[in-house]
């Protein structure tokens, strides 16, 4: 074992890890990042036309973490024996140079105010008893009129196009009514609404709702961002999700940010470094570093760092948090314990139109981030009183581009047969001739809902895996049969032959089969008080305060927008208080 | 059910060797008449001679040859995934594979400490042995009612192998056949890209710069394969 000191140390080289690295360097520190998987560049391995190849990318999972060496185990409630996640289905972790910021979509989204203080904003609205008992409803501790200037930030590090709606408090545009108010414009016009969304764009609004161009880091134009990178112009190739983009156009931390570090002689990138734990000091107030197996030297490397950021992803952070006893791990009897509690992921259902024959949707056509939406039912814009439940949808088409393997899984829908006779004539209708919407919504945050360490099964590191308890909750379940019941009027609007709704049943227990969304949150929340946050609102750990924790774990519970433009913020934002505050005095931001 | 879109688009299948057409929104695309011929059948590297029969037979019930045109086995299918078993994927190199294994409720997914090549080998012995047993004859040796019967059976989850349910086979069986006939040709599958003509996929074009909006237009254009060679 050897050792190496640096004044800060990330843990990670995805969206969250890029930020950080850039803004530790422009603070002038000295950065390594650490990265178990491997180097990617998009001039070299994200080429056409192999980098578009379905079997290998979205199928067989090139980009994506290989379960093999480590995974995590997953149950629905707390009797129940948690099992491997052996194959990858429901999710999708990154793995390597990007993370996920490679191979997401790109749909890029603000927090809506009232679900970063969700708690404060229900209780207003409707009292404190519309809270269940058994739901632990918090706020993030940061609002969004802070966050904004980063917001900001990042969707010109992005390249981020988009349709305002309100500037410094004035309506300039066709964006989304029940968008804040922002103080710039998106820095590119919105994308072009592909067949499909200019359809779903009329429809609802015939049904009387209000659409809106969803913001996409897929560049509408050429552009070149804050750091002087490149993006090209987005071809609606369709290989957005699952894929690294040979185009250039969709934003990653490989175009965005990482060129403007590599040829800088105080940032290291180390790839195929495993971070095994933080070390921390004997009384576990200080980290000094970390230690990483070198995976192509089989060989244990310790690094020593006065600040050790932490951005391996949502549940990967947990899982470093447990593994070096970093904060109090969260016991869901006394709903104590910080660490692993409000394990957080998102409800999405599809619904699908059938169109007439003459009209051919082309779903191969599409770009990760594009698309059009409606936010009528989604956090607090309509009155959730006589409703009873907590949170909302946007609903949605975001036609990413289909591919046909994809959809022979998917078929003809729920009537058509999986195989055989008949198998054929349903699949070729329904690729040829249907489109889907989503209602990708909240999930709110329950005292039995947690990450633990699992008691069985271990990584090939030896280390234990961890452990997610999970289930869908009546709460979230209601919430997105209400929103799907609102989708009816938009396929009455369309003129559709025929459609299907896609809704959560009552008791549906979570499937870890089939792909649902990569975006998990919480377990490492941040908030007001170290009784419920692991991290105070700087990002910063409670108990460890030269350990930030920069990622979804962050989020106190599952909004309905997608989470990659919160986290961005929230990195800049931690960034910014860093280099403000904690670089010139370290310590606690927060003092108790 | 009926297929809609079949009424524009169809293979025009005179005797083999002739051209047939494509058509789609009004448009004609004279492709090889290769939807009768069968794909060259080279001889499997994973799987036995009997294996591969059973592979054959079966991906031709799941992908029929039919009025929309051929079937798996004639797409290449079988050589696709025999091609597959000799990936990490089939070594099982992609999955985490470390014991403990328990079984437990399904929606947990996949508990057992096999790799597709060892879920195969293991399920045509148990399915032509259930065959032999309910039949009378090896899965291959059945008319192709009979093999539709015992799949849609394996499907049901009622039918229990010797290691494992059925349907377990079956979901294997179907997703990589499906798999085989719309990967990209250079996988060994989708012979001519059959099975992206069949959709209206094309391909490895990748770019759709005119084609965002075209108001419900059929894209008008062949698919590519990544390597035109192998296609
Ligand atoms: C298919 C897909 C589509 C998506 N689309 C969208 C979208 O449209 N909009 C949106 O907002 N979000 C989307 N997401 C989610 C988005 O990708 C993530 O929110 C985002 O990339 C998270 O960034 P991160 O930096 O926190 O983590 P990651 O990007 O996951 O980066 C973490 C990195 O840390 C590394 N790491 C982990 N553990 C260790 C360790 N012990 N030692 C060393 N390194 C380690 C990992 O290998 C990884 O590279 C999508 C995700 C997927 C999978
Ligand atoms: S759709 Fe656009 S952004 Fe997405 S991969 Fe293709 S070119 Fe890139």
């Amino acid at each position: 074992m050897t050792s190496k000191r640096t004044d800060v140390v990330i843990i990670g080289a995805g969206w969250a890890g890029a930020i950080l690295a850039k803004e530790m360097r422009e603070a002038g520190r000295r950065v390594i990042m650490l990265e178990r998987g491997p180097e990617r560049k998009t001039a070299v391995e994200g080429t056409y036309p192999g980098s578009i190849d379905e079997l290998r990318g979205a199928i067989r999972h090139r980009l994506f973490q290989n379960p093999a060496k480590t995974t995590v185990t997953i149950r629905n409630t707390v009797n129940q024996t948690a099992l491997p996640y052996r194959q990858l289905a429901a999710f999708l972790p990154g793995e390597g140079v990007g993370g996920a910021g490679l191979h997401w979509s790109g749909v890029h989204f603000r927090a809506a105010p009232d679900d970063l203080r969700l708690r404060s904003h229900v209780i207003e609205r409707y009292g404190a008893k519309f809270i269940p008992d058994t739901m632990n409803l918090q706020d993030y501790g940061v609002t969004y009129e802070e966050l904004e200037p980063f917001f900001d930030k990042a969707e010109k590090v992005f390249g981020t196009s988009g349709d305002a709606y309100k500037v410094n408090g004035e309506i300039v545009g066709n964006g989304n009514i029940y968008a804040p108010s922002r103080s710039d414009h998106f820095p590119l016009p919105a994308m072009q609404d592909v067949y499909t969304a200019s359809l779903f764009r009329r429809a609802a609004g015939d049904a009387g709702y209000h659409p809106y161009a969803l913001p996409a880091a897929n560049a509408s134009r050429q552009y070149t961002n804050t750091y002087g990178l490149q993006m090209g112009p987005c071809n609606f190739c369709g290989y957005c999700s699952g894929y690294d983009c040979y185009m250039y156009s969709k934003a990653s931390p490989n175009i965005n940010i990482l060129p403007a570090l590599r040829n800088d002689a105080d940032f290291t990138l180390i790839t195929d470094a495993h971070v095994l734990r933080v070390n921390l000091d004997s009384d576990r107030r200080k980290a000094t570093g970390v230690t990483y197996l070198d995976q192509k030297e089989n060989r244990e490397e310790t690094i020593e760092a006065d600040l050790v950021i932490l951005a391996a992803f949502q549940f990967h952070n947990v899982h470093l948090m447990l593994l070096s006893g970093i904060g109090t791990p969260y016991d869901p009897v006394s709903n104590t314990g910080v660490v692993g509690r409000n394990f957080v992921y998102q409800t999405i259902t599809t619904s699908r139109a059938w169109l007439s024959e003459k009209q051919y949707t082309n779903q191969f056509v599409g770009a990760g981030g594009a698309g059009v939406a409606i936010d009528d039912f989604n956090s607090d814009n309509f009155d959730h009183g006589p409703l009873g439940f907590i949170g909302g949808s946007p609903v949605w088409v975001n036609q990413a581009g289909v591919k046909p393997i994809a959809a022979a899984m998917t078929g003809g829908g729920k009537s058509a047969p999986r195989w055989g006779a008949g198998y054929k004539a349903g699949l070729v209708d329904t690729y040829r001739h249907s489109m889907a919407m989503d209602a990708h919504g909240s999930n709110m945050a329950y005292r039995d809902v947690y990450l633990d360490l699992d008691p069985t099964w271990k990584d090939s590191y030896g280390q234990p895996l961890l452990r997610m308890t999970f289930t869908w909750k009546e709460n979230d379940i209601r919430m997105n049969q209400y929103v799907v019941g609102k989708i009816e009027p938009i396929m009455k609007a369309l003129g559709a032959r025929r459609y299907e709704l896609g809704r959560l049943e009552h008791g549906e227990a979570f499937d870890t089969r089939k792909y649902q969304t990569t975006h998990l949150g919480g377990g490492a929340v941040m908030g007001t008080s170290p009784k419920d946050s692991a991290l105070n609102r700087y990002l910063q750990s409670w108990d460890v305060s030269n350990v930030f924790v920069i990622g979804s774990n962050a989020f106190p519970q599952g909004m309905g927008y997608n989470p990659t433009g919160t986290v961005a913020a929230l990195a800049y934002w931690a960034a910014h208080h860093i280099r403000a505050h904690y670089l010139a005095q370290p310590g606690p931001l927060v003092s108790l | 059910m009926s297929a809609p879109s079949s009424s524009r688009r169809r293979f025009v299948r005179n005797a083999a060797g002739t051209t047939a057409f494509f058509l789609l929104g009004g448009q004609e695309f004279p492709i090889p008449a290769l939807a009768a011929a069968p794909a060259p059948a080279a001889p499997p590297e994973f799987f036995s001679a009997e294996e591969f029969r059973f592979l054959q037979a079966a991906c031709d019930c799941i992908y029929p040859d039919d009025s929309f045109g051929p079937g798996a086995s004639a797409l290449g299918v079988p050589s696709f995934i025999d091609r597959q078993m000799q990936t990490p994927y089939g070594r099982g190199e992609l999955w985490y594979m470390s014991g403990p294994f328990q079984n437990g409720p399904a929606n947990l997914g996949y508990q057992l400490p096999l790799a597709p090549q060892a879920l195969y080998r293991q399920g045509i012995e148990s399915a032509n042995h259930y065959a032999r047993t309910e039949r009378g004859k090896d899965f291959a040796s059945l008319p192709p009612e009979i093999r539709t019967e015992l799949l849609t059976a394996f499907e049901g989850g009622a039918v229990h192998f010797a290691a494992f349910n059925a349907r377990l086979f079956f979901e294997q069986l179907r997703r990589n056949t499906l798999e085989g006939v719309f990967a990209d040709p250079i996988h060994g599958g989708n012979l001519h890209m059959q099975g992206w003509m069949l959709l209206g996929f094309p391909g490895a074009r990748a770019d759709f710069m005119d084609w965002v909006n075209q108001e419900g237009q059929a894209y008008p254009f062949e698919p590519v394969s990544i390597d035109p060679q192998k296609a």
